[in-house]
């Protein structure tokens, strides 16, 4: 009972994680209809800066939010010089341009920060939390990570649900075509967007990152749980990925905690198969049909 | 028909207008055409194999496990249109299959191992061609990329049979007497097993692309191309969507069945770390760089392979990286490849030669007619 109430906990500080890192896959598809694959690439190069400035004696909160900004530029420069070309493209040209970021900037880490697991520093403490006299598997740190995560969101969606900026926004992802002609800038709408995604995503690669050996490849298995989470949540719904997210977070941590670690990850491709071949929409799917 | 049969060996995905016109020299038969292109290639194999050493005999036998996998996704990918980030977990099944005969049972010969690590793959492969027969895209590639990251964590799962993390170590299988003595009597030299196995996966490489080039120039080549260029027309012409795309997986899955097989003979070793995402992926480069659909692409791709990783990492040493540090300069180049030949080139190397080719002579009859 114990190890069971263990792991829904940690099963929901990841799946808050994981819900966050779908979010910014949801961001991007909803705009431009490309699974960013290099979202982690990007989200571990941001981490591995804050690692560097904390290890230069800068304040951690100072070095988590220069991280941050980094996610927010990376973002932006990703979409405007990269992608910008193969938006229009056939699907496939655009998966493999991410594809590449993805291998190469793993490849330029381990060059410039090395190979080796290094120690990210937690914000909180990492010792479990007394409740009634047992220690429970939910540690401040995990809180910290919890609220840093709903306050991210609640930030999202009031800039797209508040302000003329959002509103912006989301016309040039509803329709680039009539946004362009009523004067929105869908080019800088879809660069700020992959902006967003990044500065979203290098939150989620700090928040993952903290109190555990990170190596330039810690994000790989990220991104699949990410995508999983957003295709549960049908890829173009806010809500279906915090969903998805916390029900892929709560997945593998019940794996790995009965079954092993190892299997995490085809347990993910299990369950996206499932919902691909059972509700090719994903959970939240209205009726409109859609190929998958 | 005529059009397809006259075209040469590596078709891409620029429909070529203007038919060559039928010269009177050429083979009219694509496949003995392609039957003796095979054997001339496996002729000059053997020259070549005589003149290197057993460090570029090994080096030769790497590029033939290549050969199968990236002709295989390119079929796949090329011609049927499915992306398949998965294929480095394919070629660890063939892998795994063949080091496990190999130790399990020593007294197989080492090609009937090698034919049951295929079916074994193209089996896998079924099973994996069905689910993403119904995927398109990034879904497809977000599925497959799953399978490659995931597949290898149950080499650790099934520790006793498939070696856990360290992996399983694999004999190499015994050079056979008739071989031994027909070697013997032409050259008066002893085959050693490593050159032997560059013999044996250079025939195997070629036997694939013999197979492979008249599979996409026969009916379910057109039938692939058909279902990748528009699924209406093609299901309007009676073509099964789903049964095309599986067809082509289980293909391209016993290619990768057979590069696993050959991997794991020459590299010794199948081991969780060797069938990471970066293999997956490189598969992927190669076929992008040659240029998506053309086998002559994905030979040249497989040789980039082979040879970039030693040259990146002497070059790395050069410039004072460490080894680790130079080991990672390849996958670099790779991906800053992936990105530039998508911006740049997106038929690749034969895709854009050809294309270039093409508009040339027809620049050239456009002039001849004006005259």
């Amino acid at each position: 009972m114990q190890q069971f109430f263990d792991a829904t906990l940690s099963g929901i500080t990841n799946g808050v994680v994981f819900a966050a890192f779908a979010l910014c896959l949801v961001l991007i598809f909803r705009a431009t209809r490309i699974i960013n694959f290099g979202q982690g690439a990007q989200a571990m190069v941001t981490t591995y800066l804050a690692l560097k400035l904390i290890q230069n004696d800068v304040p951690y909160a100072l070095a988590f939010v220069a991280a941050l900004a980094a996610g927010f530029l990376l973002g932006a420069f990703v979409e405007r010089v990269i992608v910008r070309p193969v938006e229009t493209g056939p699907e496939i040209n655009a998966v493999i341009v991410t594809l590449g970021i993805f291998i190469a900037l793993v490849a330029l880490a381990a060059i410039i920060f090395g190979n080796d697991l290094a120690a990210f520093p937690a914000a909180f403490s990492l010792a479990g939390l007394e409740v009634g006299g047992s220690t429970i598997a939910l540690r401040p740190n995990d809180l910290f990570t919890i609220g840093a995560v709903l306050v991210a969101m609640a930030v999202l969606l009031g800039l797209f649900r508040f302000t003329s900026l959002g509103l912006r926004m989301r016309a040039s992802a509803f329709n680039q075509e009539v946004a362009k002609l009523l004067g929105v800038k869908v080019g800088q709408m879809l660069t700020l967007g992959w902006a967003l995604a990044g500065l979203f995503g290098s939150l989620a690669g700090l928040l993952i990152a903290a109190g555990t050996p990170i190596f330039p490849s810690y994000m790989d298995a990220v991104v699949i749980f990410a995508f999983v989470a957003a295709v549960l949540g049908g890829l173009d719904s806010f809500l279906g990925a915090v969903v998805g997210g916390l029900v892929l977070g709560l997945t593998s941590a019940y794996v790995s905690s009965y079954v092993g670690s190892e299997l995490v990850t085809l347990a993910a491709l299990a369950i996206l198969m499932v919902v691909l071949l059972l509700k090719p929409g994903g959970l939240f799917s209205s009726s409109v049909a859609r190929r998958v | 028909m005529s059009v397809a049969m006259n075209k040469g060996a590596s078709d891409t995905r620029t429909p070529s207008a203007a038919p060559a016109p039928a010269s009177g020299g050429r083979l009219r038969s694509t496949g003995l055409k392609h039957l003796l292109l095979m054997l001339a290639a496996f002729f000059g194999l053997v020259l070549l194999l005589l003149a290197v050493d057993e460090f570029r005999a090994t080096q030769l036998a790497s590029l033939a496990y290549y050969i199968p996998a990236v002709a295989g996704l390119t079929v796949l990918t090329g011609i049927n249109g499915q992306v398949s980030l998965g294929h480095g977990a394919l070629m660890a099944v063939g892998a795994y299959t063949t080091g496990v005969l190999l130790i399990r049972q020593p007294d197989l010969p080492y090609l009937l191992i090698v034919a049951i690590a295929i079916i074994v793959t193209a089996l896998v492969g079924a099973l994996v061609g069905v689910a993403a027969a119904r995927l398109h895209g990034p879904y497809l590639a977000g599925a497959t990329l799953a399978l490659a990251v995931g597949l290898p964590g149950l080499a650790i799962t099934f520790e006793d049979l498939l070696g856990g993390e360290p992996g399983l170590r694999i004999p190499s299988p015994t050079v056979p007497p008739w071989v031994q003595d027909l070697y013997g009597n032409i050259t008066g030299d002893r085959l050693t097993p490593r050159v032997y196995l560059a013999y044996l996966g250079g025939a195997l490489a070629l036997t694939t692309l013999f197979i492979l080039s008249n599979l996409v120039r026969s009916r379910y080549g057109r039938m692939w191309r058909a279902v990748r260029d528009d699924e209406v027309a093609a299901e309007l012409a009676g073509i099964d969507l789903g049964r095309a795309r599986v067809l082509a997986f289980v293909v391209s899955a016993a290619c990768a069945g057979l590069a696993g097989a050959l991997l794991a003979v020459v590299s010794r070793i199948a081991a969780p770390t060797g069938f990471t995402v970066v293999l997956s992926l490189s598969l992927l480069v190669a076929i992008v760089i040659g240029g998506l659909g053309s086998l002559v692409g994905a030979i040249i791709g497989s040789a980039m392979l082979v040879y970039l990783a030693p040259f990146s990492i002497a070059r790395g040493r050069d410039l004072g990286l460490s080894d680790v540090e130079a080991a990672n300069l390849a996958p670099l180049i790779y991906g800053v490849v992936l990105i530039v030949v998508m911006l740049v080139a997106p038929r690749g190397l034969v895709g854009t030669a050809r294309f270039a080719f093409l508009a040339r002579r027809a620049g050239r009859q456009g002039a001849g007619a004006r005259t």
